[in-house]
């Protein structure tokens, strides 16, 4: 028979490893990262610390510059085709069309799939000589010439499409949860009311979702965010620094460039944004749950 | 036995030109444009969706010769199964030359413990965090929460010291202990809200009956909890298998996962490109993954439901 | 205020025949209530006259006019759901509004209709607010306030007090009576509460399996049910019910009981059943049957003595202070002219 000090100290001890990788793996992790940052750390971590130096040295970095410039880019265009995709399959999907299960199929399946395999592919879908290109061409558009993948100014657009691809599929699945979780009988006082469908969706249901469409875009923010996997398959950063971004910077000079302090000033600048999308989320959540 | 319902009927002519006419009008609802206009879009879509793989089929089972001739979408004229041998055993990564079927197993390897280990652990969390609730337990939570969509590069290079430090970076515990890590939000997530909606009342029932944390984890909530280890189960094979950047880091050369080895294969041979080993060896890589996704279709979802981060 | 007829309407859903030949005719300006059991087919009734649910055969009359074919938004009804669904995301007056700017009415007679139906409901202050600012009884005036601005001649309401707590429920029940007295429309309410059926109705029509079992006042339907089902459906606690016999002479007997209904005509003699409310059930020491007390229910106001009479378990309402205790054997008297009798198989009235 347990005594009561043990029963009380039991859950305590049972929450010890979530302790630990919280404590020392996410927060202890993320502090020492900072404190690196602030060192002139290069292959191994030093304890010299020069101040904001790095932040310095940082955006004088032309490589760094472009990678988020590139982010920037990329992210707005991601953010906002995957949502208008996803939400229009959500939309199209929920009008009672044969063959529902089969179309789900089909658009999620890009999701189970790795971001390798997806840059992979795309690489070669889209590869000048080879892939569409070449193929358009013999159906007799003789002009057509799609070599965005090694073209300095499109590159990252390639990237667009290919994670664009991956993640509508996503985006279709939330919102579809979430408009098959909105009151039938909502739809049946807008069929009294004589409302056709499509301003339903636009002025009643849509707006109902905003909870919904708040945890995509911080899903797809954050998703921004940690881009690696795909530019290293789909381009490796290039052509030439062409496509790199915040994160292969940080990784290449983290194990190749042989630059800990550098590399850790860009992961503490990259926080910022994903920081920024957290906390207003985080907020809105507890309001929520206070109420 | 009802005395009024007898009805006086309507005059015919009339109520048969009204009921012709909305009979009309309903029919023409069905084939509307905008009806049509909806299938259009959605079998363009499906297309757009279906293309790549597709495409990576097709270009698994034609030769080189064909590959270069052809177009993309062309089906192959020559059924080949040759770049399918080479890829799963000839290929070569680096120095070696016997496919990506060693990254397979190695990936096996990985998978079963990364899999194990965190829905063990999570259904724990998570069974503390509902029943429980220590004290500061959900200050904790919050932190896990907040570092799930937190880039991994912020916490690498310290998890690589501190890896180097015990003297096991570069071997399977490490890799292992990584995905732990990374793995342990999404899992206390999923756990914590499927026993959020247990009945509290079931837990206060346990306890009356003399039950301790343990003997009530154990014998009551996860007998119970079958249907969220499924979605777990899934949601974790996916993100370990799809995993790159990890394995990259923390596996070492011994253990290197099946993705890592996949771009290796494609991204770093020098030489003429093999385009139909290539996809021959995307596929067996995505095949894992894929595999459990149209098998388990519904459970999918609901772990996506559930608020799970891929990677 | 306009009337509304079915004829021969079948409807299936599914599959299944969910209502079959189904005639009623509905008088203008009355308060019709559709009452029965869960899955008796009165709501989908109740949709098929909105045209929501589309019948498989018949014809809807609304009016003087066949709408079968007509879309909900053209038939000139309102309906007010279960869950009130008012639209979350906009105001009180845009909720009220929102069709009528989708027809194209001018924005004076919006103006003039919202108004109206706000002073009519008391909805005035609340103009401005969103569904979620406001308490049930006030949504439930919104939804009806919908209703209202669509001038419509019929009113649909689908069980639209279930969600309430019992304080609240009696409360919007009084209001809608009210209400219906004020505006005089016709309405068609659907319920599965007896006590709400009898309060509000001018007529009830009780359904079960898809099919009418009987169309009258709420006395009718009380005092004279039509057969078992009804009998057993209305009234709490519930009619009790003795299998016995007639005889050739019209005297019911059963074991332990015997009785002489008071009847016009004299049914043959054949197995019965016989049916009494507890409110014809009195304990008085004159009383000619015989029956031990098996449990009391005080009641406050009242009591429920139930009493075993050989093989039938039957209550009574005492209304004065008198203790019983179980086990206690007791005289009691059933008031011959106001019980039921049932065909032993088929379960009609006799």
């Amino acid at each position: 028979m347990a005594t009561r000090s043990l029963t009380r100290a039991t859950p305590y001890a049972a929450l010890l490893p979530m302790a630990v990788v919280a404590v020392l793996g996410y927060l202890g992790a993320g502090l020492w990262t900072f404190y690196l940052s602030l060192t002139a750390s290069r292959t191994f971590p030093s304890a010299h610390v020069i101040g904001l130096a790095q932040y310095h040295r940082l955006f004088d970095n032309e490589r760094w510059m472009l990678s988020l410039h590139n982010l920037a880019a990329y992210g707005a265009l991601f953010v906002l085709a995957s949502l208008v995709i996803g939400a229009l399959l959500a939309v199209f999907i929920d009008q009672n069309v044969t063959g529902e299960g089969v179309l789900r199929t089909v658009f999620l399946y890009p999701y189970a799939m790795s971001f390798v395999a997806t840059g992979l592919v795309w690489q070669w879908l889209l590869s000048p000589g080879d892939g569409i290109d070449s193929a358009i061409r013999a159906l007799g558009f003789d002009g057509f010439r799609f070599d965005w993948i090694v073209s300095q100014d499109h590159v990252i657009y390639t990237v667009v499409i290919a994670t664009v691809w991956q993640a509508s599929g996503l985006v279709m699945a939330l919102m579809l949860a979430g408009l098959r979780g909105v009151d039938p009988e909502i739809w049946k006082a807008a069929r009294l009311d004589g409302i056709p469908a499509w301003r339903v969706y636009a002025q009643i249901v849509l707006p109902m979702l905003w909870p919904t469409v708040a945890t995509v875009l911080l899903l797809l923010g954050t998703a921004v965010a940690k881009l690696y996997d795909a530019v290293v398959a789909m381009t490796q950063g290039g052509p030439g620094i062409a496509s790199e971004v915040p994160a292969k910077f940080i990784m290449d000079h983290l194990f190749l460039r042989s630059n800990v302090g550098l590399a850790s000033a860009g992961a503490v600048v990259l926080l910022v944004p994903v920081l920024a999308l957290l906390a207003p989320y985080a907020y809105a959540r507890s309001r929520k749950e206070a109420a | 036995m009802n005395p009024r319902t007898i009805v006086p009927p309507l005059p015919p002519t009339t109520a048969a030109a009204h009921r012709r006419e909305a009979a009309a009008r309903r029919a023409r609802r069905r084939f509307t444009p905008a009806r049509i206009g909806l299938y259009v879009f959605l079998l363009g879509a499906a297309l757009f969706f279906l293309l790549p793989l597709y495409v990576m089929i097709v270009t698994s089972l034609k030769s080189m010769d064909e590959i270069r001739q052809g177009g993309i979408f062309a089906l192959p004229h020559a059924l080949t199964v040759e770049p399918w041998r080479l890829a799963w055993s000839g290929v070569c990564t680096g120095a070696a030359c016997a496919g990506v079927r060693t990254g397979f197993w190695n990936s096996v390897a990985i998978t079963v413990p990364s899999t194990i280990l965190p829905i063990l652990l999570g259904a724990v969390n998570g069974y503390a965090l509902s029943f429980w609730r220590p004290r500061g337990a959900n200050v904790l939570f919050g932190i896990l929460m907040a570092g799930a969509f937190v880039p991994v590069q912020v916490m690498i290079y310290p998890l690589v010291r501190v890896l180097a430090l015990a003297g096991i970076f570069g071997s399977l515990p490490a890799i292992v202990l990584v995905h732990l890590v990374f793995g342990m939000p999404v899992m206390t997530l999923l756990f914590r809200n499927y026993y959020c909606n247990v009945p509290h009342e079931l837990f206060q029932a346990a306890r009356i009956d003399g039950g301790g944390f343990w003997r009530i984890f154990a014998q009551v909530m996860l007998p119970m909890s079958l249907p969220v280890i499924v979605v777990a189960a899934i949601m974790q094979v996916t993100g370990v298998w799809n995993d790159y950047i990890l394995g990259l880091v923390f596996a070492g050369r011994d253990n290197m996962p099946m993705m890592v080895q996949l771009n290796n294969v494609i991204n770093t041979t020098t030489g003429t490109r093999q385009y139909n080993v290539n996809m021959a060896a995307t596929i067996l890589t995505a095949l894992v993954p894929l595999a459990l996704y149209f098998f388990s279709g519904r459970w999918f979802v609901r772990g996506i439901a559930a608020g799970a981060v891929k990677g | 205020m306009a009337n509304v007829s079915l004829r021969k309407l079948n409807i299936v859903l599914g599959g299944k025949p969910i209502i079959r030949d189904l005639d009623l005719h509905v008088e203008p300006g009355e308060f019709l209530v559709l009452l029965g059991p869960s899955g008796c087919g009165k709501s989908t009734l109740l949709h098929s006259i909105a045209g929501l649910v589309d019948s498989a055969s018949g014809a809807i009359e609304i009016g003087g006019r066949d709408m079968t074919d007509f879309d909900p938004s053209e038939r000139g009804i309102g309906m007010v759901f279960q869950s009130y669904a008012l639209y979350p995301t906009m105001t009180v007056e845009d909720n009220m509004s929102f069709g009528l700017r989708i027809a194209g009415t001018p924005k004076a007679e919006i103006r003039r209709r919202v108004d109206r139906a706000a002073a009519m409901l008391q909805l005035d202050a609340l103009l401005r607010r969103k569904p979620a600012q406001l308490s049930g009884g006030q949504r439930q005036r919104v939804a009806i306030g919908r209703a209202l601005v669509r001038e419509a001649q019929v009113f649909l309401f689908d069980e639209p007090l279930s969600n309430l707590d019992a304080k609240l429920r009696a409360e919007l029940r009084r209001e809608l009576k009210l209400l219906h007295q004020t505006l005089g429309s016709t309405m068609i309410y659907v319920t599965h509460d007896q006590v709400e059926a009898m309060t509000l109705a001018s007529r009830i029509v009780v359904m079960q399996g898809g099919a009418i079992q009987q169309i009258g006042t709420p006395l009718d339907v009380y005092e004279r049910p039509a057969n078992r089902f009804v009998a057993g459906f209305l009234g709490a606690p519930a009619m009790a019910f003795v299998d016995g016999a007639l005889d050739a002479a019209g005297r019911f007997a059963a074991d332990g009981f015997d009785l002489m209904p008071a009847r016009d005509a004299c049914p043959a003699a054949q197995p019965a059943v016989l049916g009494v409310r507890p409110e014809h059930v009195e304990i008085r020491a004159d009383g000619a049957l015989q029956g031990d007390v098996t449990l009391v229910e005080p009641m406050g106001n009242h009591q429920v003595v139930w009493l075993r009479c050989g093989r039938a378990l039957l209550a009574s309402l005492v209304h004065d202070a008198r203790r019983f205790a179980p086990g206690e054997r007791v005289a009691f008297a059933v008031d011959a002219a106001r019980v039921s009798l049932f065909d032993a198989q088929s379960g009609n009235r006799l």
